[in-house]
């Protein structure tokens, strides 16, 4: 496949070998990307770094970004530019919210808890989107991560489920504002996969085993099915649709009990 | 116990990067091993991986050194 040759993207939020943002990263390498990824500091680079040679994967340029700072999103970007110039596309895959409010009731969540999730999880698409257009002078896409629990009450999921309602809505409205400079954002809503992030929610683990159950496919989702997801969502194969959420859940979405 | 103790020895300073030396039964992770709150769930993954077997959370929170660990893997095998 030579779906994205001579495309340059742009990945944020590999942590490990399980983030999902790594099924991304495989699948748009092996669809001819030139990749550059983003670290929060210096440990993650280096394991980033290592990662990437185990897997044969040579970034064009990796740059440290933190998402909560918007100097760093700035000097992030403006050395893409200086370095790389145009860029075709960003992979967002970044969220957070403390682990003691990702169970129990919702109605405890505290506020700098609420405006932590909300922060991280929704306002760096916002944050992002808006340094990127300036290096997306080509066009492309801009695609991010949501979940289930952002549309229904999922146990547990609680603050988190706010935020990625947020992220959704961002999409839609993102999407419009880019739309007129050739620039789509999409969202790809993934079933549970077992991520650093997913084990942060109390109790996921129960998650799995009512997807096995219950969903149209019976069976889980893995980081492959949503990096070649987000690759149709990146590559030209998708080029009539933004501010869209595609479900890779095995179709349990439209499940109604 | 010295097999086990290896394994996640090796697992930790893959994990943490972290000196061999310095990994030793009373070493905590926290502490001695400057691992953050994400660096430890991303252990427990990896331990629950490498001997086949789910550590619940409240059992996870108990684990603040790699005795812990060690002694928690040994319990359940």
């Amino acid at each position: 496949m030579s779906l994205l040759k001579g495309k340059t993207i742009l990945i944020m939020g590999v942590a490990n070998e399980r983030s999902i943002a790594w099924g991304i990263t495989k699948s748009l390498h092996n669809a001819g990307a030139n990749l550059i990824f983003t670290n929060r500091q210096e440990r993650s680079y280096r394991k980033l770094t290592k990662l990437l040679e185990k897997h044969n994967i040579e970034p064009t340029l990796m740059v440290t970004c933190d998402v909560a700072s918007d100097d760093s999103i700035q000097a992030a970007f403006q050395k893409i530019k200086e370095k790389v110039g145009v860029i075709h596309g960003v992979v967002h895959s970044v969220a957070f919210a403390n682990r003691e409010e990702l169970q129990g009731e919702y109605a405890d969540t505290s506020r700098e808890g609420f405006l932590l999730a909300q922060e991280i999880s929704a306002y760096s698409l916002v944050a992002v989107t808006r340094a990127a257009k300036e290096v997306m002078t080509e066009g492309g896409s801009i695609v991010t991560q949501t979940y289930l629990g952002a549309e229904r009450v999922i146990k547990d999921y609680n603050v988190m489920g706010v935020a990625k309602a947020s992220l959704e809505a961002s999409v839609r409205y993102l999407a419009e504002d880019v739309g007129k400079y050739g620039i789509r954002v999409n969202a790809v809503s993934a079933g549970p996969i077992r991520t650093l992030s997913a084990k942060g929610v109390s109790g996921f683990n129960e998650k799995f085993s009512v997807i096995e159950e219950k969903a149209p496919l019976r069976q889980n989702v893995d980081q492959d099915q949503v990096g070649d997801a987000t690759l149709f969502f990146v590559s030209d194969l998708s080029r009539g649709v933004s501010g869209d959420v595609l479900h890779v859940d095995s179709g349990f979405h439209i499940i109604g009990g | 116990m010295a097999d086990v103790f290896d394994r996640v020895k090796k697992i930790i300073v893959d994990q943490l990067d972290v000196e061999e030396s310095k990994v030793t039964m009373e070493a905590s992770f926290k502490d001695d091993l400057e691992a953050d709150s994400l660096d430890v769930v991303e252990l427990v993954m990896e331990l629950e991986d490498e001997f086949d077997m789910e550590i619940a959370d409240e059992e996870a929170e108990k684990i603040n050194t790699v005795g812990d660990a060690v002694e928690y893997i040994n319990s359940q095998s």
